[in-house]
């Protein structure tokens, strides 16, 4: 990435004001290029992701009967359809007992499929944010993906519940979620800076992102375990970050082995992701303003 | 000395104009055009297209501003005032030149920005302030002197989406008057709820920028508050910088530019949402004024104005309304035209409104049209409103020995009827 200019130069600026040859300058010209992204400037505005994100908490349930009931229903319901349909399929999840397989796939699946859809449509369904005021957009698709952790959450306690049922016992391992929590978010985020900021530039993105989460659906291990394939495809499979991802939540879990190898993998995989969304969504930010 | 809090040197803005798509050449080319976009459109990406057309918004603009001050930044619509808060908000970039600013900017180019209609007037006072760029503790400090200027207290637990229109425009400019910038860059803000609310909001931007010495740009059609406020203004005109001056003498200039640039006919039909006000049930698509071939008139003559109307939604009694003002904004009088026309949705009408004895004395005047419907008693529904234009100057009379009538400005704008006097003692 060539960084062709930046706005801010001093060094960081009181939140007060102060004498004037205390004040921040900000430098206002046309850049070239990819841009990198201003991290002091998110620091300095890091309470307006923490008000983005209440307010995207708020307003998700609001007026909903069931309120944060849909985070629990909905994963609830498709475990029983994948359950049915994986039993009918005659689909070898193991020693693992079906809901609990199911059900520690359909967490991470749900948090990136609801983050990727919501994060791609958010920047274009609140243009006011984009051509009325300055903010570091960036923040926007964050604060929608960021809430889906309240979901994944709530979801959580209902899959300790249905190991309760099939006394799963949580291992040690089970620890393993939080570092694997923090993976699932960095690759949504990517997706997510992605999808966003190319939904502003091409309005194509609205049917595309859809078929996107559908095809990514099966190509990751929701409903089959990747040990259904073989070596040599299942690596192919893995270059996939939900594959390592998912599997380890399972693996976490149920305290089987944990397929290290893929993890690296994903986190690779995961990072470039996410320095692809960066990129992306930098190099059009510049242009939003004139496009949304 | 202190530097400046804005220099601006040589900014300019371009935008791409797309080329004329085929659209509205009937369902036959239409469906071409359809089926054709791809093609053109991957053609466009490629950069094989015939090129397209730039146009400047905004061509070598260079000033400063020293802290401290308010300027105001005047022109007609499509100036390139808005691009230029635009550009200094960083909302959007120059395509050329550079600019640099000393201090925090806040910039309220439409006041409730990101306010949220399922939340509380409480939340979205913290919610808005925190995108125009407050600190929770900031907010927090202010916030029972935003309420107290709201003037919504009792509502502030409901959502604001069960606010009226004039509750929420309390609320959202309440939030930004208690901005605490270097620098407060405002877009027409003030033209919002009743007047005795913007006489509030006038006295409040006087304070911030008066009393606690922050930088000030202003834009404004109301050359009134333009006067009130600015200590020095910028003109521009068709993207170009015409005037940097005192605030009299740039406002003199813009009145001159408007008067130059007066027409008998103004065409609404492709107005930009920056432009657009009201429900939008019905909207103006084009004001005349007819049986004039200039828009210098006579006192005595009456005013025919066309209101050509296109309806969205059926709409029935509703009203017209004409209020005129002084060329600078000042209010001089309304009109009311009986509620009984009607149209049906996607219909277009095309309305004469006579105004009569008008009495208005020698001076420039603009109007301002209103299409509505309902009374304040039982609520009212605004459609549309379009403020300053239909401009006009009356020309003094010539007296019996040819020579020019006089009215001194200090007289008003009403040239009432002769007075009459009798000897009663």
């Amino acid at each position: 990435m060539t960084q062709a200019a930046t706005t801010s130069t001093a060094p960081d600026a009181p939140e007060t004001p102060r004498a004037p040859d205390a004040l921040r300058e900000t430098v206002i010209e046309p850049k070239r290029g990819w841009i990198a992204v201003d991290w002091p400037e998110l620091v300095r505005h890091r309470e307006l992701l923490g008000f983005l994100v209440w307010r995207d908490f708020k307003v998700r349930y609001k007026q909903t009967v069931l309120g944060l009931g849909w985070a629990i229903l909905q994963p609830v319901f498709f475990m029983l359809v994948f359950w049915l349909v994986g039993a009918s399929a005659g689909i070898d999840t193991g020693a693992v007992p079906k809901p609990v397989f199911y059900f520690a796939g359909l967490l991470p699946w749900t948090f990136f499929s609801v983050g990727t859809q919501l994060s791609s449509q958010c920047l274009v369904n609140q243009q006011h944010l984009l051509t009325k005021v300055y903010l570091p957009r960036l923040f926007i698709p964050t604060s929608v993906i960021v809430v889906g952790l309240v979901d994944l959450a709530v979801a959580s306690v209902i899959l300790a519940a249905i190991m309760g049922i099939y006394t799963v016992a949580p291992p040690l391992q089970a620890l393993l979620l939080v570092p694997l929590t923090a993976l699932l978010l960095l690759f949504t985020l990517g997706v997510g800076y992605l999808f966003s900021a190319l939904t502003v530039a091409y309005r194509d993105l609205r049917y595309i992102v859809p078929f996107f989460v559908q095809a990514m659906m099966f190509l990751s291990p929701v409903i089959y375990p990747v040990a259904l394939f073989g070596d040599k495809l299942a690596w192919v499979l893995k270059l996939n970050p939900l594959a390592g991802i998912i599997e380890g939540f399972r693996a976490a879990v149920t305290g089987s082995p944990v397929d290290w190898p893929a993890l690296a993998l994903a986190l690779v995989m995961t990072l470039l992701t996410l320095a692809l969304g960066l990129a992306v969504f930098r190099r059009i930010e510049r242009r939003f303003a004139d496009i949304a | 000395m202190t530097p400046p809090a804005i220099i601006l040197d040589s900014i300019g803005k371009a935008y791409q104009i797309g080329l004329r798509s085929p659209a509205d050449e009937g369902l036959g080319q239409a469906i071409k055009g359809v089926l054709a976009a791809p093609v053109r459109n991957l053609r466009r990406l490629s950069g094989h297209a015939p090129h397209q057309e730039t146009f400047w918004a905004l061509r070598n603009i260079s000033f400063e501003v020293p802290p401290g001050q308010v300027l105001g930044i005047v022109g007609r619509n499509g100036a390139g005032k808005s691009t230029l808060l635009k550009i200094l908000s960083r909302i959007t970039e120059p395509t050329e030149g550079r600019a640099r600013v000393r201090g925090r900017i806040a910039s309220l180019l439409e006041v409730g920005t990101g306010f949220h209609p399922e939340l509380t007037g409480r939340e979205n006072v913290y919610l808005n302030g925190a995108i125009l760029g407050m600190t929770r503790a900031e907010i927090a400090a202010k916030f029972d002197e935003i309420v107290d200027f709201s003037e919504v207290e009792q509502f502030l637990d409901t959502p604001v989406k069960r606010y009226s229109s004039g509750m929420f425009l309390r609320l959202a400019f309440a939030v930004a008057a208690f901005l605490e910038p270097e620098i407060l860059v405002i877009d027409e803000v003030l033209a919002v709820g009743d007047a005795r609310f913007q006489k509030k909001c006038l006295g409040r931007m006087r304070e911030v920028s008066r009393g606690d010495g922050r930088t000030v740009l202003f834009v404004s059609h109301n050359m009134a508050t333009v006067r009130a406020l600015c200590d020095r203004c910028v003109l521009l005109n068709k993207g170009a910088l015409v005037a940097d001056a005192d605030t009299e003498t740039v406002v003199e200039q813009y009145l001159d530019l408007t008067m130059n640039q007066a027409s008998t006919v103004y065409d609404f039909s492709d107005r930009t949402q920056a432009w657009e006000f009201g429900t939008g049930a019905a909207r103006f698509t084009r004001l005349e004024f007819a049986g004039v071939r200039s828009s210098f008139v006579n006192s005595t003559a009456d005013f025919d104005l066309l209101c050509t109307v296109l309806a969205r939604d059926d709409v029935d009694a509703f009203r017209i309304a004409a209020i005129v003002k002084r060329l600078d904004g000042v209010p001089v009088g309304a009109a009311f035209a009986p509620d009984h026309a009607s149209l049906r949705a996607g219909e277009t009408g095309t309305f004469r409104l006579k105004l009569a004895d008008l009495g208005l004395a020698p001076g420039r005047y603009a109007c301002e049209l209103k299409l509505g419907k309902g009374n304040p008693r039982e609520g009212r529904t605004e459609f549309d409103a379009i403020d300053d234009v239909l401009h006009f100057e009356i020309l003094p009379e010539t007296a019996a020995d040819g020579s020019a009538g006089y009215w001194e400005p200090a007289w008003g704008s009403i040239r009432f009827a002769d007075a009459s006097l009798d000897r009663v003692g």
